[in-house]
């Protein structure tokens, strides 16, 4: 058996000739030449919302040469939330996660900066709102791009038939589909009496006091209203002011207005408090109006989603902005954002908000008109000015401006409902504003 | 140098082919095949229970940002807050009331069912075994529609007899009440089906005894069924004492804590502060706080336990 020898010059011819033909050869891309991508999104209760998404992320993935895995996880019993906690701490999971309001604060060491996608992207959707610059930046920096899906406003949706007979306000005047609102007259006061009136009517406005995100999401709507901060900008305990003291006043007298039953109230007692028909408004986005369409269709017709009452320091409503956020840990940061960039395109939100059936809000100026707002019904044009189209309210999250990592302690807390409660069971006010503020002191630690 | 290499050799040979018999000495031992045979679920158990308890230990020594190392000032931050001492007392409370409950119910309970005739007594059993049996996470979720705050089944029962409406889960006193009765609910059955095999092996003629002797019927379950069944009681106790307290599914799906943070208990607290407040150390805290109240109980228990063994 014979054995061919490789000498020096043959060995050296070989790989010059390799080396030519890897060069001059054309650049083949494999069908995954840019790597993988992990994704953890956020399950939107809407049946065929997530598919939008899932078509979105495919046909980028098919261009970029990306090979693409989507979770799509819940927000039922804070799933979403333990699994940043986990990957927070692993440091290991997804690539580029969907996170709600402060999480990108809570997360802000472990974050990839996206500066570099916000300007081009704010550039082609317009300005974002405050809230979504208060809670996705940091000292100047973006540590997250704000996510249409799941994002939302809860203002009120209320009774078009019951306002007009028991409270004598007609809604849709008030907040006409395809023109501006002409809302002045709507404000706390007129609010209250419109509660009281609807309660005494037997349908009282259905808005809750426990500790879950509706009902802090209301109180702080109101608070704000009344400039009542509990914690300011700088960080410093501002309890016991008197704007707080006339916010814990006006909740005083609503409270009287208001079922008996809400400070055991969840997220969901106000969506059947609607759909059931016994109220006359509550506070939250479509989806109580979506499911009283489907199941109690003469009560869905009667619907209007509009803007929130004035205080005396202005109108309100309560904004929950999603984020897309990227890992600093993640091995294909580069593709995230790439993704991103392609999520955030005028024309994929539109797609993902129509999936939604009008449900996720795009947080950027230009995007808050899209059609399927003008043609939500039954009645048509209920959705009109949920996206704030004329930027009529300010877009505000509960505990702001205190700094973000405080203020998720005030709001997890639920420390203004708790407040709210406390001062309407009979506590006197100072010792209400005695436990707030040594509440909001031990929210301090870092 | 030759005769102390040869020397050396010859030590250390009979020295390996004395750890081999030793070896196979000890492979041959019952004990050490038992050891051997439970080692995977030893290293299950330290894997999946050891090192997530040595993780929180660690994680509630950090600061809230988990950058840096607070010894023990979670705990003292913890100390100096109303709210801290507030869910100690709640799980004080919605702990022994709970396993009070639980022992009592269980108690009479397995004395009805041990004095059914054999033949349907199974059956029994069965059913009253069921709500131990079904996940609470599941079952608790029926109650909770069953003290909905606007659509109670039971205040729409209630309202025929002119009572109500009761605020089962919206008032601080009515809140308690209902958590703790969803955790007997849940638990009594594991009392009950514990005290029934302590019951079964009580001898006849313990009692033929004490009837000889004119006891009536407190006097036989005093002195004869209770000391009978101490043992089983205690390590019951301890039992549903740790997981009471413990407890999360119950409290976090009917009340979440509320109203006014006046059901909380450290797990739900824990979880509201940790992983909703984003402040995992303080959340690990809380949880860790649990452990010497459990550890000083358990010592003493099982204490008392070990002491009637030897006695006996």
């Amino acid at each position: 058996m014979s054995r061919r020898k490789l000498n020096r010059r043959q060995f050296v011819a070989a790989t010059a000739a390799t080396s030519a033909v890897m060069i001059a050869a054309p650049y083949v891309r494999g069908a995954y030449a840019a790597g993988k991508l992990s994704m953890g999104f956020w399950d939107h209760w809407v049946p065929g919302a997530n598919q939008a998404s899932t078509d979105l992320v495919n046909e980028w993935a098919a261009k970029e040469k990306v090979e693409v895995s989507i979770d799509y996880i819940t927000s039922q019993g804070k799933k979403i939330e333990l699994t940043i906690a986990a990957e927070a701490a692993a440091k290991s999971g997804h690539d580029l996660i969907a996170m709600p309001t402060w999480w990108p604060h809570a997360h802000a060491e472990l974050l990839e900066p996206v500066n570099d996608i916000m300007g081009p992207i704010i550039k082609e959707n317009g300005e974002v709102n405050g809230t979504v610059k208060y809670l996705g930046q940091s000292g100047g920096k973006w540590l997250a791009v704000p996510a249409c899906v799941g994002s939302q406003i809860k203002g009120p949706c209320t009774r078009i038939d019951l306002m007009k007979k028991h409270a004598g306000i007609d809604v849709q005047e008030l907040y006409p589909a395809g023109s501006a609102p002409k809302a002045d007259s709507w404000n706390t006061e007129t609010f209250l009496k419109a509660a009281e009136a609807c309660q005494k009517a037997g349908v009282p406005f259905g808005i809750g006091l426990g500790e879950t995100t509706d009902s802090v999401d209301s109180a702080g709507a109101f608070f704000q209203a009344f400039g009542a901060e509990l914690v300011n900008a700088k960080g410093d305990v501002t309890v016991k002011t008197d704007a707080v003291r006339q916010a814990l006043e006006f909740y005083k007298r609503l409270i009287a207005a208001l079922p008996p039953d809400v400070a055991s109230w969840d997220d969901a007692s106000n969506n059947k408090w609607l759909v059931s028909g016994k109220g006359a408004m509550i506070m939250n986005p479509p989806s109580a109006w979506a499911v009283a369409k489907r199941d109690a269709p003469q009560i869905a017709e009667q619907c209007w989603t509009h803007g929130f009452p004035a205080g005396p320091k202005g109108r309100f409503a309560p904004f929950l902005p999603y984020f897309w956020s990227i890992w600093s840990f993640s091995k294909n940061k580069e593709a995230a954002k790439s993704l991103i960039v392609h999520l955030s395109k005028p024309s994929s939100i539109e797609k993902m908000v129509e999936a939604s059936g009008g449900y996720d809000l795009p947080a950027y100026e230009k995007l808050t008109t899209l059609k399927i707002w003008q043609e939500q019904g039954p009645p048509k044009g209920t959705l009109y000015h949920y996206p704030n189209p004329y930027n009529h309210q300010t877009l505000s999250i509960a505990a702001s401006p205190a700094p973000p990592k405080i203020a998720q302690q005030i709001y997890a807390q639920a420390t203004m409902t708790k407040m709210c409660l406390r001062y309407a069971q009979g506590e006197k006010m100072e010792t209400t504003l005695a436990w707030a503020e040594g509440e909001c002191e031990g929210f301090m630690r870092s | 140098m030759v005769d102390a290499a040869i020397g050396e050799e010859s030590i250390a040979r009979p020295r390996r082919a004395a750890s081999r018999r030793g070896l196979r000495n000890a492979l041959k031992r019952k004990s050490t095949t038992a050891f051997l045979l439970t080692l995977p679920l030893i290293l299950l158990i330290a894997l999946l229970v050891v090192y997530p308890a040595i993780y929180s230990v660690h994680l509630a020594t950090l600061n809230k940002s988990m950058q840096r190392f607070v010894g023990f000032g979670n705990f003292e931050f913890l100390f100096k807050r109303d709210t801290f001492w507030l869910v100690v007392k709640q799980s004080c409370i919605f702990a022994i009331t709970a396993v009070v409950f639980k022992a009592l119910i269980g108690f009479i309970v397995a004395h009805f069912v041990h004095n059914i005739p054999a033949k349907g007594q199974r059956k029994w059993r069965g059913m009253l075994l069921v709500p131990w049996v079904i996940p609470p996470a599941m079952s608790t979720l029926a109650w909770l529609w069953l003290f909905d705050p606007s659509y109670s089944a039971f205040n729409y029962t209630l309202a025929f007899f002119g009572i109500g409406p009761i605020p089962w889960t919206g008032d601080a006193a009515w809140a308690r009440f209902s958590v703790i009765l969803v955790n007997v609910w849940y638990g009594a059955p594991f009392f009950m089906i514990m005290y029934l095999a302590a019951l079964k092996s009580v001898p006849d003629q313990l009692y033929e005894a004490a009837a000889i002797d004119g006891a009536n019927w407190w006097q036989r379950i005093w002195y004869v069924t209770l000391p009978m069944m101490r043992n089983i009681i205690a390590i019951t106790t301890l039992f549903s004492l740790i997981v009471t307290f413990a407890n999360f599914d119950i409290v976090r799906i009917l009340t979440a804590g509320g109203p006014l943070d006046k059901t909380h208990i450290f797990a739900t607290w824990a979880f509201r502060v940790g992983i909703e407040g984003s402040d995992i150390p303080l959340g690990a805290s809380v949880s860790l706080f649990m452990v010497p109240i459990l550890a000083v109980a358990a010592i003493f228990i099982l204490r008392d336990v070990n002491k009637r063994g030897n006695e006996s």
